[in-house]
């Protein structure tokens, strides 16, 4: 066993979880914040994306006794009270989820890709930095255009607060 | 309140939970002393099963039960059926093999489920169900449906012989044959249609409670209609009566076919649940869904086309053999039949069509409706063999189409199907502006400049949705009837509740049904909820899939809310002592035409709750239901180009546009029409250049992962230029046809026709996976 201790979304957590125990187990099961997915349980499909200081990680394939003294952020942490985050105003303006299974990660994926480039995004790189999570519903078509209109809106906010 | 009604673009109400991950799906569900199941499967294709030794396992820590089939068949629990009789052409009914949910005997593909254990946590279960020893005798296994039907194949079922469940044909054999011999011109195509797996996002899972006290049942499951669920459970798997049994698909995270079927696993969490006195759940993880969900497609088809000497089709023969797998599955039989070679017509006018199809045991998982469900099969069967045709006779693939275009309706079919509605042509010439058909042959040349290939390819194709008339599909050999139910119950305050048959999981119902609302009562959407996925507050309903929840799901709610406004204009006139003539519905009121005179809607509600003063006679209350059965199935049809540049280096194909013009009828919601569209032609380039379930000879799945089994990701697709026409569904009340399906039919043979007119090889085989196109270019060369 392990004894863990954590942020998660804001709020101290802590556990002892058994060593095998998969951070996206630990969110799901010991904390029940099951907006978390599990898709695939290869790393392939990115439904299970949380933010570990900072980081898009896929929580299926870290422990959870490797996130002890971490800060996690999860798709229930993401918006500020009743004000939706950005990304997340972004998929439902442009219709970019049908099932909603795969959003979460996506969602929590796409917040990472646009911090990690300050400069823009085009469709291009938004394709091609979407290649770790899979959505059989959309075509990825209006979840490219969310991510782009949300890249713009947060440019335009952070401008705007410059 | 245009604004929120029929054609608005309406932005989601269930997104709200989804986006900030307050989504409830089934492995969210947490019942009260709640425990878990791993399943123990087949390692082998093809295997007797000797002896089963369960007593490790019962000794590892946390396990609570072990269960195998020999218990399951002494408690009574039927054997899994197909619900959909077929006959072959001599008269006999097709072969049904036993199919256990727990295999006893013999296991007939890798990951039949051979025993359940349930333990404390996940881990223990699956830890223990490693501990359970099962002892087997191989067999020989066989894979592919043309070595199955073999002299000498490995025999799967002792009631098929041969491994032939059914031998079926439809159409003329005789005027085809003659059409053919007097023909000016014959294209003889072999078509191979991918085996693929439906890889809903969300893998199966169930969670099935029994409470003793009550003698009752309670599962909530991953279904796209949970009262078929409890139905094939109650009337065949005798886990329960209706009444003691409750089945709930709350959130369900895709189906595309793969959810509608009863598998073992929901049918042995309930009994488990009986029989080691816990809630049990189970949660497949991705590579139990490879192995067990249903897979799609699979067919094999020699077929021939016959022109006259102005190219006219004056006949079309095909002979298909499907893969059903190792079991038959709930539906299995109508899809390669009735789903497949009624539409070998396609969008054209062809006077004589035959077609035989042999359905096959193999060992391998059971092959059922995938997202078009044999429709995808006969168009692209249909559309390879016209881009074919028109490469031989040398004449434009568009315009060798439009000749042979339906152009009358209704139009009859030599293969049952009766078109009502269509303008093929319209949407050809959409398509085809759209993507600047005519400036092909310059962009070919510059790509040439570049040392690329680029090709062009079109696909008209036509499906039938709406699913279905039931008392047709009873004489077809339907098991069910194929209704929708809908409830529309208003409250004393005029908000309204939708109770709804059909089964949103991804199709965005609780926005469009409510739009329909919304738009006939001129209430506010945030007034109208709409419920679904649980048979104790749905009174009745046949679910989703066939593109049927506007068409037949929305046009029952449209019969509800024809009775609901009856009675509110009855009440409304007698409050206003008007002529109930007079009365009409208009922006949330009830006025009186001509006058000032008005009632708004919650008045009226209340009044009919309050009951003081109705007319005389009139029951209290606003609530009505209704049953619609559809009178024909409707027929989206359209038209679908893809471009293409490949690299003749190393065979990489990039899709450079796909263009799409659909007919979909009325649209309820442009915003999720186009999203649906956009999903289905992903599915369907997925088919085209990445996807394919591939067994070795000894029956091993080896693409059993996202790390094998390639999956479209956002790099591998382009933005999509997506618009549609309209002829009006003449059969149902909102002049809907369906939109789920139409992009996974119309474009596989889409991109394949623009690889193929790229590389100049017309034998490619899906996917057309960069090594294959590699290869294809190569031996396009030496000769």
């Amino acid at each position: 066993m392990s004894d863990i201790s954590l942020v998660v979304n804001g709020r101290n957590v802590s556990a002892s979880v058994e060593d095998r125990t998969l951070l996206v187990n630990f969110l799901r099961e010991h904390l029940g914040l099951t907006g978390t997915h599990v898709g695939c349980d290869t790393s392939q499909c990115g439904a299970c994306v949380v933010h570990v200081d900072g980081r898009s990680v896929k929580s299926c394939t870290m422990l959870a006794a490797q996130a002890d003294g971490a800060a996690v952020l999860t798709i229930e942490g993401l918006a500020d009270g009743a004000t939706l985050h950005p990304v997340q105003a972004a998929f439902r303006e442009h219709h970019g989820l049908q099932c909603g299974f795969c959003t979460p990660g996506m969602i929590m994926a796409a917040t990472d890709m646009i911090r990690r480039h300050p400069e823009g995004l085009d469709e291009k790189t938004v394709r091609a930095e979407l290649e770790g999570n899979i959505c059989r519903c959309t075509g990825y078509h209006n979840i490219v255009k969310a991510i782009l209109a949300a890249a713009q809106a947060m440019a335009g906010g952070a401008a705007k607060a410059a | 309140m245009g604004m929120e009604g029929i054609g608005a673009r309406v932005a989601r109400k269930e997104d709200k939970r989804f986006i900030t991950g307050a989504g409830r799906y089934t492995d969210d569900m947490v019942v009260p002393g709640m425990k878990h199941a791993a399943f123990v499967r087949s390692p082998h294709a093809h295997a007797d099963i000797t002896g089963i030794d369960v007593a490790a396992a019962r000794r590892m820590p946390g396990v609570i039960g072990v269960l195998t089939g020999r218990e399951l068949k002494t408690d009574g629990i039927g054997n899994l059926i197909c619900g959909w009789m077929i006959h072959s052409k001599d008269g006999t009914p097709m072969k049904m093999g036993a199919w256990s949910p727990l295999a006893v005997d013999r296991v007939r593909y890798v990951g039949d489920a051979v025993a359940i254990v349930v333990a404390d946590t996940k881990a223990q279960a699956r830890d223990a169900a490693e501990a359970v020893e099962v002892s087997y005798a191989e067999r020989p296994a066989v894979t592919q449906a043309l070595d199955a039907l073999k002299p000498g194949a490995p025999q799967l079922h002792p009631e098929a012989e041969g491994n032939l469940i059914f031998d079926w044909e439809i159409g003329d054999s005789k005027a085809a044959d003659a059409a053919i011999a007097k023909a000016a011109h014959v294209t003889k195509v072999h078509i191979v249609n991918n085996r693929l797996v439906p890889n809903a996002m969300e893998p199966r899972a169930a969670l099935g409670v029994y409470d003793k006290a009550e003698d009752h049942y309670t599962c909530w499951t991953t279904s796209q209609n949970p009262h078929v669920a409890r139905l094939v459970m109650s009337a065949f798997y005798n886990v329960a009566p209706e009444n003691k049994l409750r089945v709930i698909a709350p959130d369900v995270g895709g189906g595309f076919g793969s959810k509608i079927y009863i598998y073992p696993e929901e049918i042995v969490c309930l009994w488990a649940s009986k029989k080691t006195g816990v809630p049990v759940k189970w949660v497949a993880d991705r590579t139990e869904s490879f192995l067990t969900d249903a897979h799609g497609r699979d067919h094999v088809s020699e077929v021939q086309m016959a022109f006259d000497a102005d190219n006219r089709m004056i006949g079309l023969k095909v002979d298909t053999v499907a893969n059903l797998g190792a079991y038959m599955s709930l539906f299995s039989s109508c899809v390669p039949t009735y789903l497949y070679a009624t539409l070998l017509s396609g969008q054209y006018a062809i006077p004589a069509i035959h077609c035989n199809v042999r359905t096959v045991y193999t060992n391998t998982a059971p092959v059922d409706a995938y997202r078009g469900a044999g429709r995808p099969e006969a168009t692209y069967l249909l559309e390879r063999t016209v881009e074919t045709a028109a490469r031989e006779l040398g004449v434009s693939p568009a315009d060798l189409r439009r000749k042979n275009f339906v152009t009358q309706f209704p139009y009859q079919t030599p293969v049952i199907m009766n078109y009502d509605a269509g303008d093929y042509a319209a949407s050809l010439d959409a398509a085809m502006k759209a993507a600047d058909y005519a400036g092909f042959p310059a962009r070919k040349a510059a790509a040439k400049a570049k040392g690329k290939l680029r090709g062009i390819g079109m696909s008209c194709y036509i499906e039938a949705c709406g699913i279905a008339p039931s008392a047709a599909v009873g004489s077809l050999g339907a098991g069910v009837g194929l209704w929708e139910s809908a409830e529309v119950r208003v409250n004393a305050v005029g908000t309204i509740e939708v109770l709804t048959g059909s089964h949103s999981h991804g199709q965005g119902h609780e926005t469009t049904f409510a739009q329909l609302v919304a738009g006939r009562l001129g209430v506010p959407i945030d007034s109208v909820s709409i419920i679904h996925g649980d048979t104790d507050k749905v009174q009745m309903g046949m679910g989703t899939y066939g593109s049927r929840s506007g068409a037949v799901g929305m046009s029952a709610i449209a019969k509800a809310l024809d009775k609901v406004e009856a009675k509110a204009r009855k009440i409304a006139a007698h409050l206003m002592e008007a002529d109930e003539a007079d009365v009409v519905v208009e922006n949330g009121a009830l006025k009186v035409a001509g006058t000032d005179k008005s009632v708004p809607w919650f008045q009226v509600a209340l009044a009919a709750y309050t009951a003081h003063n109705l007319p005389a006679g009139m029951e209290p209350g606003l609530k009505e239901t209704s049953f619609y059965d559809p009178s024909n199935f409707t027929f989206p049809a359209g038209c679908y180009i893809c471009e293409v540049e490949i690299d003749p280096d190393t065979g990489l194909t990039h899709i450079l546009q796909f263009v799409a013009a659909d007919d979909f009828g009325n649209i309820i919601n442009p915003m999720i029409v186009e999203g649906q569209v956009h999903g289905g032609i992903a599915q369907g380039v997925g088919q085209a250049l990445l996807e394919g379930a591939i067994y070795n000879e000894d029956g091993q799945l080896l693409t059993a992962s996202y790390m094998d089994y390639t999956m479209p990701r956002a790099d591998d697709l382009p933005s999509f230029v997506v618009s549609t026409s309209n002829t009006p569904c003449p059969g149902n009340p909102l002049g809907i046809k369906g939109c789920g399906e139409a992009g996974a039919i119309g474009s596989p043979p889409a991109v394949m026709n623009a690889i193929t007119d790229a590389i100049g090889d017309n034998g490619l085989t899906m996917p057309a996976t960069p090594q294959k196109v590699w290869a294809a270019i190569r031996s396009a060369a030496k000769h």
